[in-house]
C-alpha cells in the first residue's frame, strides 16, 4: 500500500480576542492509499481542524498555521497542502479531496436545487456542460440511494429528509471521484436507523471506487464497524494510532482505554455503570507544556508533568503518545 | 405560495381601511376644519355657507359613510385650490414622481450592492472603508443639503445639467427620462444608498460564514462564484425587503427635492397643497402615499416568496 498522504507536527492555533487557542499541538499521521482511518476524540479535540487546515477550510485569521506540513501523494509525487496557493487549492478541493460535512442541513445552500449544487463541481472540475452535469447529478443521486432521483434533482435541501440530506452531501463530495473523501461526523446528526444506512453507504461508495476515506467520529461503536486504522485525539495532541482491532484489544493510552470501558457491551451481563472518565479536558490558551491527559490520568506520575510524550511505538503499526507502558504495567525505561 | 399570497392580500386590505380611517379623522382632529378652509375675516354666514358646501353640517357618520365610499372609487372630491378632482391631480403627477424615484432606486441598487459586496469580501481593506463611509454618508447628510450642492456645482458651475424642471424626450409615445432627472435622482438616493450599503455588507458578513459556504468552498469553487451564485444569491433574500421599502418611501414623493428642483411630481402638489390649505387634496396624497407603500409591501412578500424556496413551496 501507498502513502497518500502524510501529516507532519502540524501545529495550528486560533488567535482569538481572549488569547490563543491551541487547537492543535503537532498533529502526525500517515493515511494509505484505500484504507479508511477513523479520527476519534471528544468534543473540541480538534478533529474537523485537522482536517479542514489541510484545505484551508478555517477563517485565517483567526485560525493561523504555526508549524508542520501535510504531503498530498500523486503519482508518488508529494505536494504539501498546507503551502498551496489559493488557485492550486481550488483545483485539489473537490477533484482530488471531497468534504463530508456533519449536518447537512446547514451545509446545503437552501436556495440552490440539491441537484445543482452536485452539479456545480462536474461543471466546474470536469468542464461538463449543463445538461452532461444534469444527467450525472441524478445518477449520482441514485447512486447514493434517493428514490426519484429525477424528480429529486429539483428539490431544494429543505424537501429532503435529513437522511436523504446526508446521502445528497455525499453524492456532492464524491461527484467528481476524489481519490480522498473526508467524513466528518456524517452521521451524529440522524438517529440509529439512518446511521446504520449512512455508514452502510459510505462503506458501499468506498469499495466500488476504491476511494481512501478519513472518517471523524466520536462513537467508537461506529469505528469498530468502518475503520481499519484508527487514530485517537485528545485536547489538540494525537495520543494513539493503531489499526482497529489492535486499538480495541490492547489500547496503548489511558485515555483510549478509557473511552473503551465507556462504551457499552452487549455480552456483559454485570450490572455496573458504565465508566467514565473523571475532570474535564484542559483548557486549550496555553502551549502543553507536559501530557495533557496527566490531569485526568489514573497512572499519572512525576515524568508525565516534565514533558510531552514522543509516540512511543507500541505493536507493529502501533503508536502511543504516553510515558506509562500500560501493557507491563510500569513507566517506559527509555532516555 | 397561494395562501401565503392570499394572507397576505387580506392583511393589506385591513391596512388600507385602517389608513382611510386615519385620513378622514385627521380632518376631524383639527377641530372645525371649515374656519382652516375660508379667510381669518370671513363672517359667520360665508363661514356656514362653506360648511353646508362642503357637507361639514352632516351628521359624523354620514360624512363618514360618503367618504369611504368615495374614497373606494378612488373619488376624495375636489381640490379646493386647482377646482379638479384631486385624484386627477394627483394622477397627472405620478409619471414625475415615477421617474424620478425609479432612477433614484436604480442608482442606489447599482451604487450600493456592488460596494456592500466588495466591503463585506473583504472587511478592513479599501473598500470595506468606503462602504462603511458611504453608509456614514448616506444616512447623515441631509438630501436637501446635498442637492443645493450639487446645482451650485454641476448645473450652475458646470453647466451639464439642467438647474430645475423636469424635461422628457419622446420616442414612439413613450416618455423617457432625460439628463434633467439626474440630479433630482442622485440627491434623493443619498439615503437608501446608504441602507443598501449597509445591509449587503452585514447580509455578506454574516453570510459568508454560514457552513453552506464552507460546503461551496470544499467542492473547490471560486471565489467569484461563491460571491456571485452563493452569497449574493442568498443575501437577496433579505436585500428584497428593504428594496421595496425603500421604493415605497422614494414613491411617496419628496417634497424637499421635488420643490428644490421644482419637479413636477406628488411632493411637489402636496407641498403645495399643504401651503393652500387644499383638504381634499392632501388627504388624497395621505391615502395615495399609504397604497403605494402598502401595494409595495405585498409585491416585496410575493417577491420574498419567490426568492426563497422555503416559502415557495413551504405549507
Ligand atoms: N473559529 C474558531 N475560533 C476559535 N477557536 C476555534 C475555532 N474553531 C475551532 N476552534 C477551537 O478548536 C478546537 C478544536 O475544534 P474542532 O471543531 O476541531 O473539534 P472537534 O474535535 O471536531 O469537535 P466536535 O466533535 O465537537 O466536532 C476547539 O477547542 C475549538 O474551540
Ligand atoms: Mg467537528
Amino acid at each position: 500500500m501507498s502513502t497518500i498522504l502524510s501529516v507532519r507536527d502540524l501545529t495550528l492555533r486560533f488567535h482569538t480576542f481572549d488569547g490563543v487557542v491551541h487547537a492543535l499541538n503537532g498533529i502526525s499521521f500517515d493515511v494509505q492509499a484505500g484504507e479508511t482511518l477513523a479520527i476519534v476524540g471528544e468534543s473540541g479535540s480538534g478533529k474537523s481542524v485537522t482536517m479542514m487546515s489541510l484545505l484551508h477550510l478555517l477563517p485565517m485569521p483567526p485560525a493561523r498555521i504555526a508549524r508542520g506540513e501535510a504531503l498530498f501523494y500523486t503519482n508518488g509525487t508529494p505536494t504539501d497542502l498546507l503551502k498551496m496557493s489559493r488557485a492550486d487549492m481550488h483545483r485539489v478541493r473537490g477533484a482530488q479531496i471531497g468534504y463530508i460535512f456533519q449536518d447537512a442541513l446547514s451545509a446545503l445552500n437552501p436556495v440552490m436545487t440539491v441537484g445543482r449544487q452536485i452539479g456545480e463541481s462536474l461543471v466546474m472540475h470536469l468542464g461538463m456542460d449543463a445538461e452532461t452535469a444534469r444527467k450525472r447529478a441524478i445518477d449520482l443521486l441514485d447512486d447514493v440511494g434517493i428514490p426519484g432521483a429525477r424528480a429529486r434533482y429539483r428539490n431544494y435541501p429543505h424537501q429532503f429528509s435529513g437522511g436523504m440530506r446526508q446521502r445528497a452531501m455525499i453524492a456532492i463530495a464524491i461527484a467528481c471521484n476524489p481519490r480522498m473523501v473526508i467524513a466528518d461526523e456524517p452521521t451524529t446528526a440522524l438517529d440509529v436507523t439512518v446511521q446504520a444506512q449512512i455508514v452502510e453507504l459510505a462503506k458501499r461508495i468506498q469499495r466500488e471506487r476504491g476511494m481512501t476515506v478519513v472518517w471523524i467520529t466520536h462513537d467508537l461503536g461506529v469505528v469498530a464497524g468502518i475503520a481499519d486504522r484508527v487514530l485517537v485525539m485528545y485536547a489538540g495532541c494525537p495520543v494513539e494510532i493503531a489499526p482497529v482491532d489492535d486499538l480495541y484489544d490492547h489500547p496503548q493510552h489511558p485515555y483510549t482505554r478509557g473511552l473503551l470501558s465507556a462504551l457499552p457491551r452487549l455480552d456483559d451481563r454485570s450490572r455496573r455503570d458504565l465508566a467514565s472518565i473523571q475532570g474535564a479536558p484542559p483548557d486549550m490558551m496555553a502551549s502543553p507544556r507536559h501530557c495533557q491527559f496527566a490531569w485526568r490520568c489514573p497512572y499519572v506520575f512525576d515524568r508525565c508533568w516534565k514533558a510531552v510524550p514522543p509516540y512511543y511505538p507500541a505493536g507493529k503499526g502501533h503508536a502511543t503518545q504516553c510515558f506509562y507502558d500500560l501493557e507491563n504495567g510500569r513507566p517506559r525505561t527509555d532516555a | 405560495m397561494q395562501r401565503y399570497i392570499l394572507s397576505r392580500l387580506i392583511q393589506s386590505l385591513l391596512i388600507l381601511l385602517g389608513v382611510l380611517l386615519i385620513v378622514f379623522f385627521m380632518l376631524q382632529l383639527t377641530g372645525d376644519p371649515v374656519s382652516l378652509m375660508v379667510s381669518r375675516n370671513a363672517s359667520p354666514e360665508q363661514v356656514q355657507r362653506v360648511r353646508e358646501e362642503m357637507g361639514f353640517n352632516r351628521p359624523m357618520m354620514v360624512q363618514f359613510a360618503d367618504f369611504m365610499t368615495g374614497a373606494v372609487v378612488g373619488d376624495f372630491g375636489m381640490s379646493l385650490r386647482h377646482r379638479q378632482p384631486a385624484m386627477k391631480l394627483i394622477l397627472e403627477r405620478l409619471p414625475a414622481t415615477v421617474e424620478l424615484a425609479t432612477v433614484a432606486l436604480l442608482m442606489a441598487m447599482v451604487i450600493g450592492i456592488p460596494l456592500g459586496l466588495l466591503g463585506g469580501s473583504n472587511p478592513g481593506g479599501f473598500w470595506d472603508t468606503l462602504c462603511r463611509l458611504a453608509g456614514l454618508i448616506g444616512q447623515t447628510i441631509p438630501n436637501f443639503w446635498l442637492a443645493l450642492i450639487l446645482i451650485v456645482f454641476f448645473s450652475v458651475g458646470l453647466g451639464w445639467f439642467p438647474t430645475f424642471g423636469r424635461e422628457t424626450c419622446t420616442v414612439f409615445g413613450i416618455h423617457l427620462p432625460t439628463r434633467s432627472v439626474i440630479l433630482p435622482a442622485f440627491a434623493l438616493c443619498l439615503f437608501t444608498t446608504g441602507q443598501l450599503v449597509r445591509f449587503t455588507r452585514a447580509a455578506v458578513l454574516e453570510i459568508k460564514n454560514e457552513d453552506y459556504v464552507r460546503t461551496a468552498y470544499s467542492k473547490g469553487i471560486g471565489d467569484r462564484q461563491i460571491y456571485t451564485r452563493h452569497i449574493l444569491r442568498n443575501a437577496a433574500i433579505p436585500l428584497i425587503s428593504i428594496i421595496g421599502v425603500q421604493f415605497g418611501y422614494l414613491l411617496s414623493g419628496s417634497i424637499y427635492i421635488e420643490t428644490i428642483f421644482s419637479w413636477p411630481g406628488i411632493g411637489n402638489l402636496l407641498a403645495e397643497a399643504i401651503g393652500n390649505r387644499d383638504f381634499a387634496l392632501v388627504q388624497a396624497i395621505a391615502f395615495f402615499a399609504s397604497l403605494t407603500v402598502v401595494i409595495l409591501n405585498l409585491l416585496t412578500d410575493i417577491a420574498y416568496g419567490l426568492a426563497d424556496p422555503r416559502i415557495r413551496y413551504g405549507d
